[in-house]
């Protein structure tokens, strides 16, 4: 595979087990570059554990994962992650900077302490989630939409050229949903590759180029335009779906 | 008055605290307190298998052996949990007893050998701190220097390791070596507190002087540091009450020692402890007490258009808000309400407080309608005090409040409110 070509984020035949059971199926898969991609799915479709195994945080069980048609740990600096704001203990000792600093971890090496320059960029970043007023906020003292916008923060105080987000939107009111989009737009812009895991059907048209649609198999994946269709729809949720989305409720009925 | 004897035994407890302070801080924000536990259980087949292999007392010998049957507990319990429907606490449950079951057989075995009377190896049990020597005191000053370094460079991989492992993993920090490298500080300090506290009592000198540290402060630096006085202060006052004061065994008194600073952080902590949060709660409760009798007042002169409540309306009054006469006292003791004629009345202070409270949940009322529509720097629910109103909404909603009719509608004529409302 030509390096220069490669998609940003290409698996062959993915598949991943919990406890001898399968929750991701022989998932192939190549993404497009500089695109706000939904990864939609119902509950327990493994859409989580798509993006872990990408990250390498779950052994596979079989398949491939290339970033830039390479490995994944050559290309670890070009990734950025927000996880479930609820899989960390938020009584930690320490404030909203020092978790954004986090970020740089990665860049920093071993042994050396994040200095001037990685304050600077940490605050920065704060500043476009806009929490910079909450730079010395002690972590247990956020609400849920502002630990979410840290945790965001962090991401981009990566630097990083493809992104993951766990569920950014899930449980926030509504001026972090305003300020989160913003800023994967900006992104966007900067022709970043941002995968959202996402569960609100209503907004994805809205919020993403490409989708994923996926139950334990891919069922689906490409432009939001073509993809997002009830049929495709149907066959990812099976009768599970109750509501369409808004959009299709007037195309039916026109 | 000093006994050189004694004096390096107060020496080596309290560097033995300081050093377990530091590295249990790290197992408590991990939620690693019972690890310790089962790890110093788990030493005790190691140093007996290393004892019976070398046939002498050795440090070195005896941090090898425990390292390997932690190693081997660690992983038991990693089995158990991946591999049955068991859970981590049965598990831990488990090996501590399994391991610790074995080392005493391992030790009365050592006991009826012909060398056993003379290991003193039975003292690992409890403990005894006042066999330390000067030459232990070398070895626990070097093992705990070396600890503490290793801490120090890699605070900001055990941080990250200790607050969100899987990001750590993300950004490509190596896990499992981490692990283990933090399993080798725990196991090490373990080793080094056998001879002090004992494997019975060695997690207690791990954990509870980080739990008492947590109590003082909201960074993981600081902590780390006081989790690493409080440790030693409790090695120090153990040993100096147990060789001083009295014939007690020295182990157990550390442990109470540090028990008694914990009870103290629990209780006085700035913050965190309970009185400054029973304070606290005592203080936002007569707050909004006084709220609510401000704005109950307030509506029945808004309602009546007068600037006075006659004595006669106020049980209905006080009825309808679920208030206590007591709490009138208090605005009257506050100088926010005058008593006089048989009337009620507020004073200057009085109106523009009970003004601005109205204003401030009328304002809420009239954001939490039209949430969904106005741009707001911080979210509705957010907003617990009137300081914490962003006030460039103030406009929006004060137009909202007057459309809807909802503006706090009475004044007396002598005082009028700003043009954002209300007196601020």
């Amino acid at each position: 595979m030509k390096q220069k070509h490669a998609a940003p984020v290409s698996v062959e035949r993915l598949s991943v087990a919990y406890h001898k059971k399968p929750v991701l199926r022989e998932i192939t898969y190549a993404s497009p570059e500089g695109e706000l991609i939904g990864i939609i799915g119902p509950n327990g479709a493994g859409k989580s554990t798509f993006i872990k195994a990408v990250l390498g945080l779950l052994p596979l069980t079989g398949g491939t994962v290339h970033i830039y048609g390479q490995p994944y740990r050559a290309t670890q600096q070009l990734i950025g992650y927000v996880p479930q704001r609820e899989s960390v203990d938020w009584d930690f000792p320490t404030d909203v900077l020092d978790v954004v600093m986090m970020g740089r971890y990665g860049k920093l090496g071993w042994f050396k302490r994040p200095g001037k320059p990685d304050r600077d960029i940490a605050m920065a970043c704060l500043d476009k989630v806009g929490m910079a007023d909450f730079a010395k906020r002690q972590i247990s003292q956020l609400s849920g939409g502002q630990q979410q916008r840290v945790f965001l923060a962090r991401a981009l105080a990566q630097d990083a050229t493809i992104y993951f987000m766990d569920e950014p939107f899930a449980g926030v009111d509504a001026a972090t949903e305003k300020a989160i989009i913003q800023v994967l737009q900006e992104l966007r812009a900067h022709n970043k590759t941002v995968f959202v895991v996402h569960h609100d059907l209503q907004t994805v048209t809205d919020y993403f180029d490409s989708v994923i649609l996926l139950n334990m198999r891919l069922i689906a994946a490409g432009p939001t335009k073509e993809t997002f269709t009830v049929e495709n729809l149907q066959k990812t949720y099976g009768g599970r779906l109750a509501i369409l989305p808004r959009q299709f409720d007037l195309t039916m009925m026109g | 008055m000093f006994e050189p004897n004694a004096l390096w035994v107060v020496a080596g407890t309290s560097v033995l605290g300081l050093t377990s302070g530091i590295i249990g801080s790290f197992a408590f924000l991990r939620k690693r307190g019972l690890m310790g536990d089962v790890l110093s259980h788990a030493a005790l087949p190691g140093i007996c298998l290393a004892f019976m292999v070398t046939g002498t007392k050795n440090m070195f010998a005896f941090l090898i052996g425990a390292l390997l049957t932690g190693l081997v507990a660690s992983f038991a319990i990693n089995f158990i949990t991946a591999h049955s429907r068991i859970k981590e606490d049965t598990a831990l449950g488990l090996t501590l007893s399994v391991f610790f079951g074995l080392g005493i057989v391992l030790l009365t075995q050592i006991q009826h050998s012909p060398n056993g009377n003379q290991s003193g190896l039975d003292k690992f049990l409890f403990g005894q701190a006042a066999a330390i020597i000067q030459s232990d005191l070398l070895w626990l000053g070097i093992i705990s220097l070396l600890l503490i370094t290793l801490c120090a460079l890699f605070f900001k991989e055990l941080k990250l390791l200790s607050f969100d492992p899987a990001f750590a993993k993300s950004i490509g920090f190596p896990l499992r070596p981490l692990e283990f490298l933090f399993m080798l500080l725990l196991v090490t300090t373990v080793v080094i507190g056998l001879q002090a506290a004992g494997v019975i009592l060695m997690a207690a000198l791990l954990i509870t002087p980080a739990a008492a540290a947590r109590y003082w402060t909201e960074r993981l630096g600081q902590m780390v540091v006081i989790a690493a006085c409080f440790g030693g202060l409790s090695g120090l006052l153990g040993s100096w009450i147990s060789t001083f004061g009295t014939q007690l065994s020295t182990g157990p008194i550390i442990v109470l020692s540090s028990t008694a600073l914990f009870f103290l952080s629990m209780l006085c902590a700035p913050r965190r402890g309970l009185i400054a949060k029973g304070w606290r709660a005592a203080r936002l409760k007569t707050k909004l007490a006084e709220e609510a009798a401000l704005t109950a007042l307030y509506a029945w002169m808004e309602r009546n258009q007068q600037p006075a409540i006659p004595e006669s309306e106020l049980p209905a009054i006080l009825l309808e808000a679920k208030l206590s006469p007591k709490q009138l006292d208090n605005l009257v003791r506050k100088g926010w309400l005058c008593r006089q004629d048989g009337e009620l009345t507020f004073s200057e202070t009085g109106w523009k407080e009970a003004y601005n409270t109205t204003l401030f949940q009328r304002l809420m009322e009239v954001w939490a309608m039209y949430e969904t529509s106005i741009d707001s720097p911080v979210p509705l629910q957010e907003v617990g005090r009137k300081e914490e109103f962003p006030a460039q909404l103030r406009r929006t909603l004060l137009g909202l409040l007057h459309r809807h009719q909802h503006a706090p509608r009475y004044l007396p004529d002598h005082l009028a409110p700003s043009e954002q409302g209300g007196f601020l």
